[in-house]
């Protein structure tokens, strides 16, 4: 595929690469509060700032359940908005991400995802964002530090499509991807900015009677944040539903567009499968993961085991109908949780893959295994091992344990 | 749910009202309300700047004061401040 546009090859780590799409995207306000593993990015992006090479308002908050606040606030006068966290600042800023998803401002925030104490682990793993799954926030995890960067850019156009308006996280994998330097190729920045464009604005009624942009304007005054009790509530949340099944549609679109001018896309944008068209057995996966199960894929192949992995790369809004119609060939389905959900049948990947696939006429046989909680190593020998498992299912048609451990001294 | 009540497709997003918030009468929430000596009032119009709810109308026109008892929710900030203690807080049966 020849481009037009040209790029240049940096070496980053994934908190660079976040900071460095964020400057590209004519960000108006961030407000950020440091917490590892995401700290490289406000640290990054404030250099920025007294650098003068942003325009950006810059606000350093007292915590992170101020700093979701002001991205709020900062959202709904019309401001594009972005915002980092991770771990326990994700968990402080729980009460306003469900104020913010509500209030359909489209604030990015990239998460760099992180364990949550106890015991204290500053490690990567997914509890921090699993944990917000109900809290009406759009979720893409990324592979590695490349799509870090291409995804918070990505981001921008996505949550402020006027039919989604609902905020998005894009998560990467703590230190396996945020503290890693690798290769990143990085558009130019009137490239990104023509891409990413000005913001949208749904149009809504107000109480004079008007119907104007949805932004809090002195001369089209209207009230956010009003109570709706048990005659509206309910007609809102259904309205965030439909913002979701939205960017079911805008996110593959999106990913094609940015391939346009990038030459990259990540699957269609919602799951990215590798070799599964003909895999009997697969592996079903978030983040990073994905590159060592990819290359074991390639070793298996070679010896003639139809294997397959799909990574999934959009999480909210759960992609239904792509996850049904990737795994419906498959015989058994493995799939990998970097989060707990105690005294659950497994975790949250699992429970939303699973009953996913439950209306299949035929579908897989599907085990979970819960693997790398605070940072623990999943090497490939451990990886390699679930496929041999999977394979032994197939054979035998037998689960001898559904929830599996990896890598737990037992 | 009323049939006048309308469907989630054919309001605003995120809770923006239609209407103001001037035809929600919350003035039924107080327990104690305002009541104003005439004697001792002096048109000082302290009353009409603290009031939090706008409730307290400052007529030029007639010379008057006007309490609007269906916002008014009876938090007493007018009898506290006023200098000449013209006003007092009372259950409404008193």
């Amino acid at each position: 595929m020849t481009l037009k546009t040209k790029q240049e090859t940096t070496a980053m780590n994934g908190d660079e690469a976040v900071a460095f799409a964020v400057k590209q995207c004519d960000v108006d306000v961030v407000a950020a509060y440091p917490i590892t593993p995401q700290t490289i990015i406000v640290e990054k992006f404030s250099e920025y700032v007294a650098n003068g090479e942003v325009q950006t308002e810059f606000v350093c908050t007292e915590s992170e359940h101020s700093a979701m606040t002001a991205c709020l606030a900062a959202s709904a006068t019309g401001a594009r908005t972005f915002t980092a966290s991770a771990s326990a600042g994700l968990a402080l800023m729980h009460e306003m991400l469900f104020v913010t998803s509500g209030s359909r401002t489209p604030v990015v925030m990239a998460v760099a995802n992180r364990a949550l104490s106890a015991p204290l682990n500053i490690h990567g793993d997914h509890s921090d964002s699993m944990a917000e799954r109900d809290s009406g926030w759009l979720q893409i995890y990324v592979e590695n530090a490349q799509e870090a960067y291409d995804s918070i850019i990505q981001a921008f156009k996505i949550a402020e499509e006027i039919g989604v308006s609902l905020p998005i996280i894009v998560g990467l994998d703590g230190f396996t991807i945020s503290h890693t330097l690798e290769r990143v190729d990085v558009l130019s920045e009137d490239v990104v900015k023509k891409f990413v464009g000005e913001r949208q604005f749904p149009m809504v009624l107000t109480h004079e009677g008007k119907t104007v942009p949805f932004k809090l304007d002195p001369e089209n005054p209207m009230t956010m944040g009003p109570n709706a009790l048990q005659n509206y509530y309910f007609e809102f949340k259904r309205q965030q539903q439909e913002g979701m099944n939205n960017a079911l549609k805008s996110i593959p679109e999106v990913n094609s567009e940015y391939a346009k001018i990038s030459g990259r896309s990540y699957g269609n944008g919602l799951i990215d499968p590798y070799k599964l068209e003909d895999a009997e057995i697969a592996i079903v996966c978030i983040g990073s993961t994905a590159g060592t199960l990819k290359v074991i894929v390639d070793q298996l192949r070679e010896e003639g085991v139809k294997a397959g992995v799909l990574r999934l790369r959009t999480f909210r809004p759960l992609p239904v109908e792509e996850l049904r119609n990737a795994l419906k060939n498959t015989k058994v389905v493995a799939v990998m949780d970097k989060s707990m959900s105690p005294g659950g049948l497994g975790a949250a990947v699992f429970h939303e893959v699973r009953n996913a696939l439950y209306d299949l006429n035929q579908h897989p046989i599907m085990v979970n295994y819960i693997f790398g909680l605070g940072g623990r190593d999943s090497n490939p020998r451990d990886l390699r091992r679930i496929f041999e498992d999977l394979l032994k299912i197939a054979k035998t048609g037998v689960v001898e344990k559904q929830v599996h451990y990896l890598g737990l001294r037992e | 749910m009323s049939s006048k009540e309308k469907t989630w497709k054919e309001i605003s997003i995120a809770g923006i009202p239609p209407k103001s918030s001037i035809g929600f009468m919350t003035g039924d929430w107080k327990t104690y309300m305002p009541v104003r000596d005439l004697e001792k009032c002096t048109i000082c119009l302290t009353c009409v700047m603290f009031c939090p709810e706008g409730a307290i109308k400052w007529r030029p026109e007639m010379g008057k004061i006007e309490f609007d008892f269906s916002f008014c929710k009876g938090c007493g900030i007018c009898a506290n401040e006023c200098p000449t203690k013209a006003i007092t807080m009372k259950m409404p049966e008193e």
